[in-house]
C-alpha cells in the first residue's frame, strides 16, 4: 500500500504540473491530430480505404506524437534538477520509475481521449467499443513503460530529440503491430477471439517491459 | 546492517571517483563521528561537492566503500536516505508548484505524518511561512534555498548535508541557519557542510577537514584554534588546477 501511494504521489504531481503547463498533452494531441489530418488529405478515404489504413495511421500518429511528449516530460524533471530531489527520498528507484511511467501513461491517455474521437469522425469508423478500450490501455501501458526508460536514458544526451525516437520506435514495433492488427480486426467487426493473439502479445510486451525497465532504471539514474 | 561503526556518522575507505579522465577523489579516507558539525574545506575542484553528492547517494563511487551510521550506502540506500537530509547547489524544487505543494509532495515521499503541522513548524523555523502559497518560480534564489532547507529538515534527519548553504542567503537567514546547525548539534545530530566562507565556518564547526587533490589534506578537531593552519592548508593548492567538482 505504501509503495502504491508513492507511485500515485509522483504520477499525481506530474498531472498537476501538466494541468498548469499543458506542455505534454497539447504537444502529443496536436502532433497526432496533425498526422491524422494530413492522411485524410493524402488518401482517398472511402469506407474500404479507411478500414484498411485507418488503424495504421492512428497508431503511427500516436507513437510519433508520444515520443515528443515523453521527451518533454522527463526534460522538465532534469531542467529543475528535481529528478535528484526524487533520488534523495528514501524510496527505491523503481518506485520513481513507476511513478514517472504512471504520469506518462496519464498524459498519453488524455491525448488519446482527444485524438481517437477525431480519428473516428475523419475516418468514419466506429471505435467506441470495449475492444478499443482494451487496445488503448494495453498499448498506452507499453508506450509509457518503454518511453519512460528511454526518456530517462536519453535526457542527458545532447541530441535527445533524435536519440529517443531511435531507441523507442524499434523497441515498440511489436506493440505497435499488435495495436494496429487488433484495431483492424475491430473495425472489420471481428470478434475478441480473432484479436486474442494480438492482445496477448500486447499483454506479454507490457509485463516484460514494465519489469525489465523498472530494473534497468535504477542503474541509469546515478552518475 | 548496523555494525560497531555506529558511532561514526561517516566512514569512507579508499574512495575513488573519476569523471572521465579527471580524477576527483583519489583514495579518500575519512571518519566523522556523530553529533559533530564538520566543515569540508578546499578550493574549487578539491572534491567537496562530489563527496557530498556521494554521501547524498546521487553519485556512485568508482571504488572504495562508504558507510553512514554503520550502514553501507551501496546496500542500504533507502535506509541511509531516510536519516539523511541534503541541501545541495540547486534548490531542486518544482517551479510551478507552491511552497506548500512542494513540501507536501516530498512529505509523501518520506512517508511523514501530521504533514500540516510539520509544514507549519518547519516553515516558521526557516522563515518562509508568509510565502507558503507562492509558486517557487516567483521566489528569489534565497527563498528557494530556504524552502530546500525546509525540505531537508522535514523528516528530522540524523545527518544533514549542506553544500554551500549560505550562498544566496541574506545575513539574517545565515544567522537562522547557524541557529538550526547549533540546534542539530545540541540534539546529537551530525552536520556536514561545505563553504567558501572559511572564517565563519571555523567559528561554528567542531571539526574541519581540508580536501586537497581528492584526499584529506588536514583534519582539525579544534578549528577555531587552528584557524591559521587550516587557512594555510586551504589556500596551499595551486589555483591553476581549479576545476568545478
Amino acid at each position: 500500500m505504501g509503495s502504491l501511494s508513492i507511485i500515485w504521489a509522483i504520477g499525481r504531481k506530474d498531472l498537476l504540473l501538466e494541468i498548469r503547463n499543458k506542455d505534454v498533452v497539447v504537444a502529443v494531441a496536436g502532433f497526432a491530430l496533425l498526422v491524422l489530418v494530413i492522411f485524410t488529405f493524402a488518401i482517398d478515404l472511402n469506407q474500404d480505404n479507411a478500414k484498411l489504413v485507418g488503424p495504421g495511421v492512428l497508431w503511427a500518429g500516436i507513437a510519433f506524437a508520444g515520443v515528443t511528449g515523453l521527451n518533454r516530460a522527463f526534460a522538465l524533471e532534469v531542467e529543475g534538477d528535481t529528478l535528484e530531489a526524487l533520488m534523495l527520498a528514501p524510496i527505491s528507484r523503481d518506485l520513481i520509475y513507476l511513478g514517472k511511467a504512471l504520469g506518462n501513461f496519464l498524459f498519453i491517455a488524455i491525448a488519446q481521449i482527444i485524438v481517437i474521437p477525431v480519428f473516428a469522425v475523419l475516418f468514419n469508423l466506429v471505435v467506441f467499443r470495449w475492444e478499443m478500450l482494451a487496445i488503448v490501455l494495453l498499448t498506452t501501458i507499453g508506450f509509457s513503460a518503454v518511453g519512460t526508460l528511454f526518456a530517462a536514458m536519453s535526457v542527458r544526451v545532447r541530441a535527445r530529440e533524435v536519440m529517443l525516437p531511435l531507441l523507442f520506435l524499434p523497441v515498440v514495433t511489436p506493440l505497435l503491430m499488435a495495436a494496429v492488427e487488433s484495431t483492424s480486426h475491430m473495425v472489420y467487426g471481428r470478434s475478441w477471439s480473432d484479436m486474442a493473439q494480438w492482445l496477448q502479445l500486447a499483454v506479454a510486451f507490457d509485463v516484460a517491459f514494465v519489469v525489465i525497465s523498472a530494473f534497468i532504471f535504477q542503474h541509469i539514474l546515478e552518475d | 546492517m548496523v555494525s560497531q561503526a555506529t558511532q561514526l556518522a561517516v566512514k569512507a575507505e579508499a574512495v575513488v571517483k573519476n569523471f572521465g579522465e579527471t580524477a576527483v577523489l583519489r583514495g579518500l579516507n575519512l571518519e566523522l563521528p556523530t553529533g559533530e558539525v564538520t566543515v569540508l574545506l578546499g578550493t574549487n575542484g578539491a572534491g567537496k561537492s562530489t563527496l557530498l553528492r556521494i554521501l547524498a547517494m546521487l553519485t556512485q563511487v568508482d571504488s572504495g566503500s562508504i558507510s553512514m551510521r554503520g550502514a553501507d550506502i551501496a546496500q542500504h540506500g533507502p535506509t541511509v536516505r531516510s536519516f539523511t537530509g541534503s541541501v545541495l547547489h540547486s534548490p531542486m524544487l518544482y517551479g510551478d508548484m507552491s511552497v506548500r505543494e512542494n513540501l507536501m509532495f516530498f512529505a509523501e515521499l518520506y512517508r511523514l505524518e501530521n504533514v500540516d503541522y510539520l509544514i507549519a513548524t518547519i516553515t516558521a523555523k526557516v522563515g518562509i511561512e508568509p510565502r507558503l502559497d507562492h509558486r517557487i518560480r516567483t521566489l528569489s534564489h534565497g527563498f528557494q534555498k530556504r524552502v530546500a532547507l525546509a525540505r531537508a529538515l522535514m523528516h528530522a534527519p540524523q545527518l544533514l548535508l549542506l553544500d554551500e548553504p549560505e550562498s544566496g542567503l541574506d545575513s539574517r537567514s545565515v544567522a537562522r541557519l547557524d541557529q538550526i546547525i547549533d540546534e542539530y548539534r545540541s540534539q546529537g545530530r551530525t552536520v556536514i557542510m561545505t563553504t567558501h566562507i572559511v572564517e565563519h565556518a571555523l567559528e561554528i564547526a567542531d571539526r574541519a577537514v581540508v580536501l586537497n587533490n581528492g584526499t584529506v589534506g588536514l583534519t582539525s578537531t579544534n578549528p577555531s584554534q587552528d584557524k591559521a593552519e587550516i587557512i594555510a592548508a586551504y589556500t596551499s593548492r595551486d589555483e591553476s588546477e581549479e576545476g568545478s567538482y
